[in-house]
């Protein structure tokens, strides 16, 4: 009970006054001193992985992309900030460089779905459900990882949006909100009004929706009464990720007993003109940016919170290996993931690479898949949230074994070259 | 697969434990409890509110004196009979300014050309088009396409483009602000696919709250949920006007097997569940792409449109189903094309299908004798009884019920009137466990507030706006499932505040193109954000 104390008066929650505490926060804040949070981030439109992490060791990569290629590591205009002497970041990724070298940030390449599909919508819908070729699962693999307990807190999961996302549709209680500021009732009298008529309510279920829905308000209004202020100078970039992460930040230093939360960033489709003059100029280059950009700002302004934080982000495939006539790319087959937390094994390469040549593409024209995405994300629920029943999560889908992204005996890429 | 018997191991796990827990003296009781309330009777008064909140979209400030002076039972027979209502010509003239949705997707692909149009006129592969109006938006339209397609050089012109998404950006959330008719004249110039999208949700809106045949339009949200489709799949944008329109609404008192069948040839559906692609993979074998049998329609089609996931079908079912519709196709779904059957693909070997025979040599009939298959199987005539009960009686509808509807549909060869009838007659819908014992669907509740307050609507986009707010996006359900019929799907937090700013910003019309009497319907609006307005 000390700690509770000197938590609530370190935490947004102080505005509260621990008399006024409802029953479930004070138990959300005895539970939150050891929390563990995933922070799950989709990029929709199927973004291009080979050019966001670079093999500029592969001949073949250059020969396929004569137009839209980032160059070797050199002094060249955009080039490729080298990691491992065979793969390099994007350079509009440069404020991820730092994450990745204190080997909080791991990269897994060549990940991606069984099913086939190169539909943006199955793709997403597989990816959201953890249920890759059965499209009539109802939850989403992001509710599933939350244990059955009603007594958490009304905000343990939420998404970022206007519409709850398919990955935290289930039967967990799980919040969509455009933004932090816009979850309230509009007039002030009238929640009071409201909230005393759902509590005298006859009909169980409603009372209990309503007294959720009243005890997210009553946190979120403690947290909108200060203007939030990162911490370590983080600057969040404007835009859509980078409100969504200030959100997630906000409500984790709040310790109002966030568990997952879900962020997505579109835009990601480059049919035509990928890449500008240069590489700083053209639409992958502005979503880069802001994507690099977002995680670099969570992950200083949640500073040592971050032991306790894996962020994962993931796009629904990938695309050509060429470019195609429009100085873009089609949809393909495998992509690369992300992975970013205070325990990940980072500073390194996982996963098979399976190469660029024409005899090792998926189908003559696609990176081949050589990781399921169930692993990395298994890996993350099991190894960061410390779930070992994989097939609540994951139904029908056996691990095939470590990857190695938490641990110090992590394995990194093999190549196949 | 794999996965499919793992969930649906789990199932049956779950249906071992909740029989279990059935046995128990207390859940015994609940359950008589529960029976019991479906033999209980209501009043007069009770009864005529609860028709009205099951068979339309809410009452609005007069219906119950009318309904009562002209009879229940004569109300419910026009509304079962919706062609003997007339129109209110307020709607008609309305929807009017809507040109969108009465054209054929041919029309309207070319009234609102798509980016793949657009495109094909940029780079010279398609002629411009005569009249002078759709003339002028093909010019400034495949300008940016053009623009988008000739590599850029400089960050000047990068700029110059940011400049003028600026415009864009700013002019389309004015859009928002305009009424019906201007909003649909100023897409049609600027973002002709949005119009086409905001016209059909605008119009879903406007017949709910307006239309005078009230049970045709419960039934065309409860049938196109059943054969769900979702707007923002590629082609799914331009095509879902017509499915609605000419698939859907002229079925939903039919025929179920020609609603099956119109939904199975339409491009829409199509297009959503890949049978379009879905090609006999002995006909592929020679041509250079990787393409072959696509199982997606045929699982849901058995699935979520006919036998329902225990009506008793395997996997093998499934492929075979697969193979008799190799072939149903589109012709070029980008440019809005029709239902065309490829002879060329179609699998023509032999199939078993539920343990009929389907004999080789067979075309386009193999297909049509699926769907005769499905549409007279008993596990349909349970399944879609079940789900009319359970979105027009109770959560859990009584057993004896979904019985005799069942009985109905295999007598009358699956006559959806007759099983309306025989729900609409039935003890267990006039009874007090079926009074109030739903939760209201986003768009029931929306639509009900604006019925109930007697709004003056001349734009219905913030409705729409506020139903996606409240879960229930229209026409955007990613999942061939549809919404649930369940309450429990709407019971969440953000969907409960949703709800309650709707009613705040109904009650200080501060919806735009949405007015209420503020001196009469004030507070009834308010009230509408209170737990007792939730469920009808």
């Amino acid at each position: 009970m000390a700690s509770r104390r000197a938590f609530l008066k370190n935490s947004g929650l102080a505005i509260f006054g621990i008399g006024a505490s409802p029953m479930w926060l004070e138990r959300a804040v005895a539970a939150s001193t050891n929390k563990k949070i995933l922070v799950a981030i989709l990029q929709r439109g199927a973004a291009d992985g080979l050019n966001i992490v670079v093999p500029h060791g592969e001949k073949a990569y250059y020969a396929g992309r004569p137009g839209i290629a980032i160059p070797k590591p050199g002094n060249s205009e955009g080039a490729t900030l080298d990691l491992d002497g065979f793969f390099g970041l994007n350079p509009n990724l440069k404020s991820l460089l730092p994450i990745f070298n204190d080997k909080k940030l791991a990269i897994i390449e060549a990940c991606g779905s069984p099913d086939p599909t190169r539909s943006h919508f199955d793709a997403q819908d597989y990816m959201e459900s953890g249920t890759p070729g059965f499209k009539a699962t109802r939850d989403g693999w992001l509710n599933r990882t939350m244990s059955d307990d009603k007594t958490k807190s009304p905000i343990r999961a939420v998404s970022l949006g206007p519409v709850l996302a398919r990955t935290l549709r289930g039967p967990q209680a799980a919040v969509a909100m455009n933004s932090v500021r816009d979850f309230q009732v509009r007039d002030k009298m009238a929640g009071e009004d409201y909230m005393s008529r759902y509590a005298a309510s006859v009909d169980t279920q409603l009372k209990g929706t309503g007294k959720d829905t009243f005890e997210a308000i009553r946190i979120l209004e403690a947290l909108r009464k200060v203007e939030y202020v990162p911490a370590n100078g983080a600057v969040y970039p404007n835009g859509r990720l980078g409100s969504s992460l200030k959100q997630i930040a906000q409500m984790i230093k709040a310790n109002a007993g966030l568990e997952v939360a879900f962020a997505d960033l579109g835009g990601w489709d480059h049919h035509v003109n990928e890449v500008g003059a240069t590489p700083f100029i053209g639409p992958l280059a502005n979503l880069l940016r802001e994507f690099g950009d977002s995680l670099a700002a969570f992950y200083q302004d949640m500073g040592p919170r971050m032991d306790d934080i894996v962020v994962t982000t993931m796009s629904e495939f990938g695309r050509t290996a060429r470019e195609n006539g429009n100085r873009g790319t089609d949809h393909g087959h495998a992509n690369v993931m992300f992975t970013m937390g205070g325990a990940v094994a980072g500073g390194k390469i996982h996963g098979k690479w399976p190469g660029l040549e024409r005899e090792q593409l998926y189908e003559g024209r696609d990176l081949a898949v050589t990781t399921d995405f169930r692993e990395v994300l298994g890996e993350v629920v099991s190894g960061h949230l410390g779930q070992r029943d994989l097939s609540r999560v994951f139904p029908g889908f056996s691990p095939k074994g470590p990857l190695g992204l938490f641990g110090a005996n992590a394995a990194t890429t093999t190549k196949n070259s | 697969m794999k996965t499919k018997k793992t969930l649906k191991t789990k199932a049956l796990r779950v249906t071992v434990a909740i029989l279990l827990l059935a046995l128990t003296p207390l859940a015994a009781k609940k359950a008589s409890d529960a029976a019991s309330k479906f033999k209980e009777k209501l009043n007069k008064q009770e009864q005529t509110e609860h028709v009205l909140s099951r068979l339309s979209f809410g009452t609005r400030p007069g219906d119950m004196e009318a309904v009562q002076k002209l009879g229940l039972k004569k109300w419910i027979d026009q509304q079962l009979n919706p062609q003997s209502i007339p129109e209110n010509p307020a709607l008609e003239a309305t929807l009017a300014k809507m040109p969108s949705l009465a054209m054929s997707t041919e029309a309207l692909v070319l009234n609102y050309p798509t980016p793949q149009v657009l495109t094909a006129v940029a780079i010279g592969r398609m002629k411009m088009p005569e009249d002078p109006q759709l003339k002028d938006t093909y010019e400034r339209l495949s300008q940016r396409y053009k623009a988008r397609i000739e590599r850029k050089k400089t960050k000047d012109e990068e700029e110059e483009e940011a400049a003028r998404k600026g415009i864009e950006d700013r002019l389309r959330r004015r859009v928002g602000a305009m009424s019906t008719e201007e909003r649909s004249e100023a897409l049609r110039k600027l973002a002709p696919q949005q119009a086409v999208a905001s016209e059909l949700t605008e119009a879903k809106i406007y017949r709910a709250v307006q239309s005078e045949r009230q049970l045709n339009e419960v039934l065309a949200d409860f049938w196109f949920n059943h054969f769900n489709v979702f707007l923002d799949k590629g082609a799914d944008k331009w095509l879902t006007t017509a499915y609605e329109r000419d698939a859907i609404r002229p079925h939903v008192l039919g025929r179920f097997s020609d609603m099956v069948r119109a939904t199975a040839q339409s491009p829409a559906m199509l297009f959503y569940l890949d049978n379009w692609t879905s090609v006999a993979p002995a006909a592929v074998r020679a041509r250079a792409r990787t393409r072959g049998i696509n199982e997606n329609y045929a699982r849901e089609l058995m699935e979520l449109h006919t036998l329902g996931v225990d009506g008793g079908y395997s996997q093998k079912d499934v492929q075979e189903v697969a193979r008799c519709f190799t072939g149903w196709t589109i012709d070029e779904p980008n440019r809005g094309g029709k239902f065309r059957f490829a002879e060329r693909v179609h699998d023509k070997g032999e199939k078993v299908v539920l343990g009929v025979t389907i004999p080789a040599g067979g075309g386009i009939e193999d297909g049509l004798k699926v769907i005769e298959i499905l549409s007279a199987h008993p596990s349909t005539a349970k399944f879609i009884s079940r789900k009319l009960a359970q979105r027009f009686v109770a959560d859990e509808p009584p057993a004896a019920l979904i019985d005799r509807m069942a009985n109905t549909y295999q007598k009358t060869s699956g006559d959806l009137k007759a099983v309306m009838k025989t729900m609409i007659e039935s003890r267990e819908f006039m009874s007090a466990g079926a009074y109030k014992s739903k939760m209201k669907s986003p768009l029931e509740m929306v639509a009900g507030a604006l019925r109930a307050t007697g709004a003056t609507l001349t734009n219905t986009l913030p409705a729409a706006q506020a139903i996606a707010q409240m879960g229930q996006p229209l026409y955007r359900k990613q999942e061939p499932t549809g919404y649930s019929n369940n309450g429990e799907e709407w019971l969440n937090s953000a969907g409960l505040l949703a709800r309650i700013n709707f009613s705040v910003a109904l009650s200080e019309n501060k919806l735009q193109g949405i007015r209420i009497d503020k001196d009469r319907y004030s507070t009834i609006a308010k009230n509408m954000g209170a737990p007792e307005w939730q469920r009808r």
